[in-house]
């Protein structure tokens, strides 16, 4: 199975935009890592989702929007992190959500721009707060490279993600 | 009608984003690879920035050619063949090719692609939309 970095998909529109949520957890065990206690500088523990894996997020979210464009027959690969700005820390019991948007799209590949939302379950009355932005590149990979054979299943939309969008409501043959 | 200069400072900005270089090292004779590091996935993404800055479609292929050095046809020997060169040239008259010409060597085909023959494509299409 693939490791999944969101939960459920709220809204897709077709080759427009697509949101989606990831709940961050206290049971995922790379938070007691990130970051552990440092006795020797002082520091407490300070479990807080990685801006790797939050970008591993808003990838899955505009590759699943990219693909779905045209019914998951490319083979779409993030390329470039175009730009990546957080000016918060996701911790457990938040709420994280991602919404993607198709700035241009053609056979070689796609652009597209990220909002990073978060809510704090503690302050609801705060709603989901803009905490930053990441632009992506896809590359469709067997347009774009050229020479470059690939197998013929789509690795990248594997059963992992048709569960996701299964369970999210979202009807998707591939 | 927008002048070079305006021209050349929005193709700077989209190079600065799309290449995360600093804006004094995208000089019009910069080359997007060797210099300005660019790599595949820029070109795509210095296409769809173009398109925004300046309004207007681009074809693929039609800034950065594909498929000329590729072709056993026009490469011999390590170097692009004169009908190669004459095929470039037509698929590409915004970029200058007096230099690759002295020593058309396969791998530096990609210093035909600077920052002026960017400035000059998108010259083209201008004066092309408002024509």
């Amino acid at each position: 199975m693939r490791w999944m970095w969101i939960d459920r998909v709220l809204e897709l529109e077709r080759g427009v935009r697509l949101v989606a949520i990831k709940n961050v957890s206290m049971a995922e065990e790379h938070l007691h890592d990130h970051f552990e206690q440092d006795a020797a500088r002082g520091l407490p523990a300070l479990p807080v989702m990685p801006s790797s894996l939050i970008i591993e997020g808003m990838a899955q979210t505009a590759g699943i929007l990219v693909g779905h464009a045209n019914d998951f027959k490319e083979k779409v690969v993030l390329a470039k992190i175009g730009k990546a700005e957080l000016e918060r820390d996701a911790a457990p019991g938040q709420t994280l959500r991602y919404t993607a948007t198709i700035e241009r799209m053609d056979s070689l590949g796609a652009s597209t721009s990220g909002v990073v939302e978060l809510f704090d379950h503690a302050r609801p009355g705060e709603g989901f707060v803009d905490i930053g932005r990441i632009d992506l590149m896809f590359s469709h990979v067997d347009n774009n490279l050229a020479g470059v054979e690939f197998p013929e299943h789509n690795f990248v939309f594997s059963d992992s993600f048709r569960t996701l969008l299964r369970t999210s409501g979202v009807e998707a043959s591939f | 009608m927008t002048t070079r200069d305006e021209v050349f400072e929005k193709v700077r900005e989209v190079l600065v984003d799309a290449l995360s270089v600093d804006e004094d090292e995208v000089t019009p004779e910069a080359v997007l690879t060797s210099d300005l590091g660019a790599e595949s996935i820029d070109f795509l993404d210095i296409v769809f920035k173009l398109e925004q800055a300046f309004g207007f479609k681009i074809a693929q292929g039609e800034l950065f050619p594909e498929n000329v050095a590729q072709n056993p046809q026009f490469v011999k020997d390590g170097k692009v063949t004169p009908e190669g060169i004459a095929a470039l040239k037509e698929k590409m008259p915004h970029a200058d090719f007096a230099k690759f010409e002295q020593n058309p060597q396969v791998t530096k085909v990609g210093e035909i692609f600077t920052v002026d023959a960017v400035v000059n494509f998108v010259e083209r299409k201008l004066a092309a939309a408002t024509a």
